[in-house]
């Protein structure tokens, strides 16, 4: 009775699914089928960090900047490298090395968050909040509002390669969603992320260092849209300095179309990852059949109404 | 005869709550509803206040058969309901709280909040409760805030009113504060319908009673003409008896020391929480501490826990070692574990099942490389269950589905599991049954006689006095007498906490 909710999702994808089928020939291909699957992986990358966050009862708004602000780095890194004319210094970056900066960046964004919301009790709106406007001016000043592009072939392998017939992206998205969902199902940093969501203070009083794993889940979660914005970047070979914007609003809407509260403690990583690929299905399809854009943005926004009102009412039940 | 059920039956999927239940309460009376937890009182009470309007049978309110569609209805007739989960808003004044959805207004439609806040002091004047009607029910103890609720009935001047379990949060004091009230009610012809888990505070407050059991009516009476045991018998089914200790003999070394022990306030010009506290536990010694509301015995215990690291000065020694404890987790590894008086809010994860929420405490040593032993978890949980008598269709229910005296057991296992030498419970038997009770206190004793070191926090004496050893009496952050449990009488008690 308990998988019925996650049926339920599964079944709203395949209807969703066979619906677009009948009324676009083109959907049904194997080209787009990993055409969605491309497309979608940033955002499952990024929802999955989000996930994390939602489940211990935060939010995080900063991720779109995040993934702007690392994709930048990456990108400048790999090109620029690090020049102090007047040292007569400079510091060149490998692929790898370019790719680890990003990510640290991301990293210690979210640990920023973390960091204020639990020291400064600022609740996780706020303080993501003020990241992401930090982050997002950080890019701006770093890129000096310009793309920064042409970063090779080599980089551009992440976002557009192929690896085993499966692109690359699909390969990433793949890995993080695995090493999660063994992370929140399997581990005590998972239950722990759970039982903070559910009861903060029995938490606490169990002896679980609460800050910690706070600290950690945003540290995550900002390392995750990192990933993104490499991806993003070497998708288009060119990092924007306006990349991500309202990313963040697509993670959520993944995170509670899949059915987790953001009241914190119920949720999987297996629903986010449904619910992204609803909205990616959703968002292909809308384009194939040539509906407007606007329109397409109407339809998101009730796709997500009644998500929640069937898994309130399916919690109603329980 | 105010108000009758008659034959009334409600079902949760299927599954009979209280079955062809017959029962009538007189006016102008006390009426005791007795019954284990899950016995169906609770639910009969949401019928007769309106919180669940379907149901089969009917409700005859002063000769006329009544149905109430939602608590509003109920109200209008004149049946008032006081539950035992509080129902207030913690950032709004008592004065916001007690008017709420009552507010007087002045004659252009605004908040008349002059009439409200006078309205509200007299309230809290008949209420014997000193406090400023603008203060935010947040900053209440749990005491003050059932006293709040209370005056919300009063306030709505009803002719019936149902208390389910008043006293279980507040201290002796207020409960004489809430039997006068209780009399000056009846005097002015009000009808109560009163359910509590304490019979000895019954027998000074209830006329009549009533008994259910497994949803059915038992029986019903006056209360003079029962004894004790003839109750409890008629409520569980089976006679009770009390398991007796024999005090040991404690030569050993101190288990835990408390020297000079003082908790400063967080707020400045405020008087300390804790003042210059000193005493000490043996191990296998069962010490129970008594106090009104507002003593300083749960603070004391989250002092102990390492809940409050800055604003303490003294020494705490466990084992002879000196403790400083930052945080709770400092506290558990040095043999410590604390049940809290909240188990809904500070005690269980209540959307998490029985089996993760009773391995909190020791999933670090049920690491199996990166992941969860799930055997390990699972094995543990499946003793736990079956050493404290837990009732649970299974492992994997989650713990808001159990009744209280469960989820407290799960409460005292997740701790037993930390394998603790001091154990340290705060109001270990709220809102819990008495067959619940009892096992819980022969656990207590057990877990003494195997060597632990038990400290009891309990507003109710009789528990203190059955329970411990040696019984410390607080009162205003301090420690204002010492006891051997032979030397212990309540008057004596009682004494030492009014100052």
């Amino acid at each position: 009775m308990k998988n019925i909710a996650k049926f339920q999702s599964l079944i709203a994808l395949f209807i969703l699914c066979v619906l677009i089928s009948f009324l676009s020939d083109k959907f049904l291909t194997v080209n787009n089928g990993w055409n969605v699957l491309r497309q979608i992986s940033v955002n499952i990358v990024i929802s999955v960090g989000m996930t994390l966050v939602v489940l211990t009862a935060g939010i995080d708004l900063s991720v779109g900047s995040i993934l702007a602000i690392s994709g930048a780095v990456t990108a400048g890194l790999l090109k620029n490298g690090i020049a102090i004319p007047s040292l007569n210094l400079f510091i060149g970056f490998s692929l790898l090395g370019a790719i680890l900066a990003g990510l640290i960046v991301g990293s210690l964004s979210g640990f920023f968050s973390g960091f204020t919301i639990t020291r400064f009790k600022i609740p996780p709106f706020v303080a993501t909040l003020a990241m992401l406007t930090i982050a997002r001016g950080l890019t701006m000043l770093y890129t000096e509002g310009f793309p920064i592009s042409e970063l090779g072939e080599n980089f551009a392998f992440f976002g557009t390669g192929w690896l085993l017939g499966i692109p690359v992206p699909v390969w990433i998205s793949g890995l993080v969603i695995l090493v999660a969902v063994l992370m929140t199902q399997k581990t005590r940093l998972g239950r722990y992320i759970y039982a903070i969501g559910g009861n903060e203070n029995a938490a606490r009083l169990s002896g679980i260092n609460i800050n910690q794993v706070k600290i950690f889940v945003y540290s995550v979660a900002g390392m995750l849209a990192a990933v993104g914005g490499i991806l993003v970047t070497s998708r288009l070979d060119s990092a924007q300095p306006n990349a991500g914007i309202s990313y963040e609003l697509d993670a959520i809407a993944a995170v509670v179309i899949g059915g987790t509260s953001l009241s914190g403690g119920r949720g999987t990583i297996m629903g986010t990852v449904l619910g992204a690929v609803i909205i990616g299905v959703l968002n292909n399809g809308l384009v194939l059949l040539d509906v407007s854009p606007f329109w397409q943005q109407v339809v998101k926004g009730l796709v997500i109404l009644v998500a929640v009102i069937i898994d309130k009412q399916n919690s109603k039940q329980d | 005869m105010i108000l009758q059920v008659q034959n009334i039956t409600k079902r949760f999927s299927g599954v009979a709550a209280l079955e062809n239940v017959n029962l009538a309460f007189a006016k102008g009376k006390v009426t005791a509803v007795l019954g284990e937890n899950g016995a169906g009182k609770s639910t009969l009470m949401k019928i007769l206040s309106g919180v669940y309007p379907d149901y089969e049978g009917q409700i005859i309110y002063k000769n006329q058969s009544v149905h109430f569609a939602n608590t509003k209805d109920a109200q209008n007739v004149g049946i008032a309901i006081i539950h035992q989960e509080l129902n207030l808003i913690p950032y709004l004044s008592i004065q916001e709280n007690i008017f709420l959805g009552r507010e007087l207004t002045n004659s252009w439609g605004v908040l008349d909040k002059k009439a409200m806040l006078a309205k509200t002091s007299e309230l809290l004047n008949t209420l014997k409760l000193s406090l400023n009607p603008e203060t935010l029910v947040a900053d209440l103890k749990i005491g003050q805030q059932q006293i709040i609720e209370i005056a919300k009935a009063l306030l709505l001047d009803s002719e019936v009113i149902i208390m389910d379990e008043p006293t279980s949060a507040i201290s002796d004091s207020e409960v004489e504060v809430l039997f006068s009230i209780i009399n000056d009610l009846l005097n002015a012809g009000k009808s109560i319908i009163y359910i509590s888990h304490k019979l000895d505070e019954l027998r000074k407050i209830a006329h009549n009673y009533v008994i259910l059991r497994d949803g059915k009516s038992i029986d019903s009476g006056e209360l003079k003409d029962m004894t004790h045991d003839e109750l409890i018998a008629k409520m569980v089914g089976r006679e009770i008896k009390m398991m007796q200790r024999n005090v040991p003999d404690f030569s050993e070394n101190n288990l835990l020391k408390v020297e000079n022990l003082s908790l400063k306030s967080t707020q400045k010009n405020k008087d300390s929480i804790l003042k210059d506290i000193n005493f000490h536990l043996k191990k296998g010694e069962i010490l129970g501490i008594c106090g009104l509301m507002g003593a300083g015995r749960t603070e004391l215990f989250e002092t102990l826990f390492g809940l409050h690291p800055q604003n303490i000065e003294g020494k705490i020694s466990i084992n002879g070692s000196d403790c400083k404890f930052k945080k709770p987790s400092d506290a558990i590894n040095a043999g410590l574990a604390f049940v809290t008086e909240d188990r809904k809010h500070e005690g269980l994860v209540l959307g998490m099942s029985v089996r993760e929420n009773l391995s909190i405490t020791t999933l670090k040593d049920l690491q199996k490389g990166f992941f969860v032993d799930e055997k390990a978890e699972v094995n543990l949980t499946a003793d736990y269950i079956k050493t404290l008598n837990i009732k649970t269709s299974s492992q994997e229910q989650f713990v808001k589905n159990l009744s209280g005296g469960n989820q407290q057991k799960i409460v005292i296992a997740k701790w037993l599991a930390t394998k603790p030498q001091i154990l340290l419970l705060d109001e270990p038997t709220r809102g819990v049954d008495i067959g619940a009770k009892n096992e819980i206190y022969k656990t207590i004793v057990q877990l003494a006689d195997e060597g632990l070191g038990i400290i009891v926090v309990s507003s109710e004496l009789p528990e203190i006095m059955l329970l411990a050893d040696r019984i410390l009496v607080m009162a205003e952050g301090k420690i204002t007498a010492e006891m051997r449990k032979e030397e212990a009488t309540e008057d004596k008690i009682l004494k030492a906490a009014i100052i």
